[in-house]
Parts: structure tokens; sequence; C-alpha cells
């Protein structure tokens, strides 16, 4: 875990409000492991005041990639960043996906923003013998990210490209047509996605790690606000921050709070 | 050479910048980002009897400047604290001051006793007003009385300094300091959270899972420094000034109102390192005005 004070490289629209920022930040690209997070100052004013988390995406080099939707204030003062601005980040924070278990295919499933974690992830398998699929839902064909992913499948809300529906259910029509050995399933996306995800991987049995995402104030374990709530664990709560955002699905509880 | 050393009763703390309870864990989460020894101190955590699960999510959310807290004292417990923490926290070169809250009067002294058989501990501070709590918290730190005797039954079991956080969520919070300093605390901190809420227009929900929460961050510091302002002109007693604190300036504006020291909370989670630069803000501030010691600045307030 390392603060350092980077520097902007460069930010690009890839359509709608969706964009990905590149930033220089070898300290913690170094160390950066599949499913982590960084969590990045937006303003140095106190609007908005706490940090935003984001997943990272990618990481060439030194630089570090994250995508995001600017649809908040803190999302909206990132998409104006230019290059060469300064940005205070903390990282790499929390745990990462898991490779180990017995599995030979590897699902991986993105929904919405949730894709944001999966090409690191998709490189990571990439020196294994491991056969991968990658699943990314999104809005429409303009929200799709598919970017550094390999064998991608996609669904759509509105049916503009790929699947008409959304992703959880072309997973379930993949497991159910195709002759899936062994798998294991990665899944980022929101709240919603992920509980339907985390039913599916009980219902045929499979190994399921979610990523969780969660308001946060610190986003290293000190002031506890971002707790979720476990199953069969020793503590009642577990915090997204520091424990997660990776967790084995079977060992969470989704409450959905909207 | 400039002399940054403040004492809070018997307890020298090497500077005036002390991180508040609930903003900074244990102490020990932060080392990786942190040199703590630059720090005046760190309060821990609330620390209960038992371990608390805490409050269930949302516990946080952000507001203008600032956010609401609804952690509900989730925390490990004073047992576990005692086999898994303070070993470290007494290797850190900087003063250790433990928060305590109990759910009843006599929960306070069992854990003031509890702690007492331990080295490492430098001082303790007192959480009467948790506002997130349905048992005591709170509804301690708004009564007076209950305040005053939970402050004299504490006071017989240590000689170490006991430091009584204040809630301003009370019409006076200057008689609550006059109580307390009748009954023997050495300090007092002001203040703790402002109670608040923040709706969701779209689901028409609290943002909150309990509905109300502790308002902290730059929205409160002027509320903070008039409470401040109020207990100054009311005590003896050395007064901790804390509330939006987010720079050195902030620090300094605590100061010159009474503060003989500060707490920096909210700013901690932007910010881990931000006590240290707040010490050596308030620093070259001195070095700057020729000010020879920090204490100086208490209550220097030009009118």
């Amino acid at each position: 875990m390392k603060q350092i004070l980077s520097k902007v490289i460069g930010l690009e629209n890839l359509g709608n409000s969706i964009y990905r920022l590149t930033f220089e930040a070898p300290e913690i690209a170094d160390k950066v492991a599949p499913g982590q997070f960084v969590n990045i100052r937006i303003s140095e004013e106190y609007s908005p005041l706490l940090r935003r988390p984001f997943s990272v995406y990618n990481k060439t080099g030194k630089n570090l990639q994250i995508l995001f939707n600017a649809v908040g204030r803190g999302t909206n003062i990132l998409s104006i960043k230019k290059e060469g601005d300064k940005l205070d980040v903390i990282g790499p924070l929390g745990n990462s996906f898991s490779l180990s278990g017995q599995f030979e295919t590897a699902l991986l499933v993105g929904g919405g923003m949730g894709v944001a974690s999966l090409p690191l992830l998709c490189a990571a398998i990439q020196n294994k013998i491991i056969h991968v699929v990658t699943f990314v839902g999104a809005k429409n064909k303009e929200s799709l990210i598919v970017d550094n992913l390999r064998n991608v499948i996609c669904a759509t809300d509105d049916g503009s490209k790929g699947f008409r529906g959304n992703v959880v259910s072309l997973v379930e029509q993949h497991i159910n047509e195709m002759n899936v050995v062994k798998p294991k399933i990665f899944a980022c996306g929101p709240p919603p996605m992920l509980r339907a995800i985390s039913e599916l991987a009980k219902k045929y049995k499979i190994l399921c790690e979610v990523s969780i995402e969660s308001a946060m104030a610190c986003g290293i374990g000190i002031c506890q606000g971002c707790p979720v709530e476990r199953i069969g664990t020793a503590n009642k709560y577990s915090l997204v921050c520091k424990d997660g955002p990776i967790f084995d699905s079977n060992t969470i509880k989704f409450v959905l709070h909207d | 050479m400039i002399d940054t050393t403040v004492n809070i009763g018997s307890m020298r703390l090497k500077n005036p910048v002390l991180v508040a309870s609930g903003t900074f864990g244990y102490g020990d989460e932060t080392l990786e980002l942190v040199d703590v020894s630059k720090l005046g101190g760190i309060v821990t955590k609330s620390l209960t009897l038992k371990p608390r699960d805490g409050n269930l999510p949302p516990r946080i959310v952000e507001t203008a400047c600032g956010m609401l807290n609804s952690i509900g004292l989730a925390n490990i417990g004073v047992k576990n604290f005692i086999e898994e923490k303070l070993p470290l926290l007494r290797e850190l070169n900087t003063s250790i001051i433990v928060n305590i809250a109990g759910n009843t009067i006599e929960e306070y002294e069992e854990l003031l006793t509890v702690l007492e058989d331990q080295s490492g501990i430098d001082a303790y501070e007192i959480n009467v007003s948790c506002p997130n709590v349905k048992e005591g918290g709170l509804a301690f730190g708004t009564k007076c009385n209950t305040t005053a005797e939970i402050t004299r039954r504490v006071r017989k079991l240590t000689a170490k300094p006991i430091i009584i956080k204040l809630t301003p969520n009370v019409t006076r919070i200057s008689e609550f300091a006059v109580a307390v300093e009748a009954e023997g605390a050495d300090a007092v901190s002001v203040m703790n959270t402002l109670v608040g809420i923040a709706v969701d227009v779209k689901t028409q929900k609290p943002k909150l899972s309990t509905v109300t929460g502790g308002l902290s961050g730059p929205a409160i510091k002027p509320v903070a420094l008039a409470k401040v302002y109020e207990v100054f002109k009311s005590v003896k007693i050395p007064i901790i000034g804390l509330g939006g604190i987010m720079n050195w300036a902030d620090a300094i504006e605590f100061m010159l109102i009474g503060a003989k020291a500060v707490q920096v909370g909210t700013a901690n989670f932007i910010d881990p390192a931000i006590g240290i630069k707040i010490a050596d803000g308030i620093k070259q501030y001195c070095v700057d005005r020729r000010i020879a010691h920090v204490v100086e600045l208490v209550g220097a307030l030009k009118i």
C-alpha cells in the first residue's frame, strides 16, 4: 500500500459517459494483483470530500488504468482531468481474485463498469492452462467495453448487440448449451447482478468469486464504514475495503439496499 | 528551537496533534503509510467490554463538505485489543490514549479496571457521546448528572489522565464541561459529531440504516469552534478541540479559540498522513511568528 502523487497520462472517452483514465503509478503497478483497487482523491477542495475507489482496470509498464462512468460529482471531475494533472492515489488496496482451486474453465463475468476488474485477471490467467470465456453485459452496444479481454460474449439490455437480456442469463445459457469443463466464475458488477450470479453458481454447484462494490470513507480498514454481511464466518461482517473486495459468493449475504 | 510539547494532565504530548477515535483504527492499519511517531498521539477506536459487530450497512454517506456515519461502535472488544493490538501500540513511540464506551456506568468501571493492569496506555478518553448506539452512548452524554457520575466513578480508578469526550447535541455544552471538571476530569474533548440525516429522494429512504448518524468533516468546523470557545470560557482544564480539522490552519484556529491540543478525524480518511502534515504546519507557523512554545497560541484570540 502506497500513497503517491501520480501524473495523469491520458483520458479517453469510450462513448457515452464512459472514460478510461491512464496515470503513472510505478509503485502501485509493480504490486497490483487482479481485483485490487485504488482510492483516488478527486479534488483538493472538500467537494467531494472523500476519495473514490476504482478497480484497477489494466497496467502497462509503470502506468495504471481505471474505467469509470461519469455519473456523479466525483466522476464528472475526473472526466475533465488532463494530461500532466496531478492525482493523489492510494493503492493497491484490498485482496485479489484467487486462481487456486480445482478448475479448468474461467468464466469471467462483468456487468456495467464491473468489467473494469476483468482485464488484469484475464492477463493473469493467460499464463495458466485454463480456458477463459468472458461475459460482458451492458445497457446497449455503445456501453460495451470489451478491450483487453479474451473470448468475449456480449449481452445487452436492449439487444443492440449479442444476447438480449442480462449477462447472468447469458452465462446460464452458455453453461446449459456448451460443454463447460470444471468451471469457476469470477464476477464483478452491480449488487443485483452479483446476487443473481451467486444463485446461479449455487444452482450449478460452480465455484464463484465476486467483487463487491461499496461506498467507502477510508478504503484501508480504519473507518469500518463498508461492511458486508457474511455467512458461516466467525464475524458477522467483513470490510469490503480490507477483507475484500473479492469474496467467495457462498459466504456473502446479499442484501439489496435499493 | 520551537517547543511543540503540550501537557494534558500528567501526559506530555510531543506535539498538539492527535488522531481522533474511530478515524485511525487501532493504530496499526496505517503503518505502511504513516510514521505515527511524528503524531502527538493516537486515540484508539472506542473499545467496549464485548466485541461489537456494529450497525447494519449503509453506515456512511457523504454530504456537502462532510459525511454522516453510523458505525455503531464496531470493535474487537477490550480483551482482543489487549491481546492483539496493545503490544504493537506500546512500540510506536507516540502517546496512546485508549477510548472506552460502556452500556452502563458499571461497564465503564470494568473497562477501566481491565485496562489499568496494562502498560503502554498514557490516558483514557471516555466516550459518553456516541450518537449511534441505542443504549449508553448519547443517552449518557446528553444527561449532565450521568456524565458527571461516570467521570466521578472512573476518576477513582486511575491516576492517569481522564479525558471526557463531550457531545454538542445538548443545550449548553459548557455545563457538561463544568460538571466533569468538578468531578476530576483532566481534560475535555470538544466535540463529538452532530446528529444528522440524509435522505435518498429516489427511494424515499434514509441513506443510513439507522436513519440518523453523526456529521463530521469541514462542514461542522464553525460549530465546533463555537463549542470550544464556549467551554474555554467556562473551565480551567485543557480542551482538546476537534470537528472538521482538515489542515494546519484549521488546527491553529482551534488553538487560538482555546484548544490546547487538537484531534484530526475525518481528514484521516482522505489523507492518512494528514496529522503529521498538520503538526509540521503548526510548528512552521510558530517559527514564522517567533512563537517559542506552541501553548502561547492557546486562547490567544484577539478580540
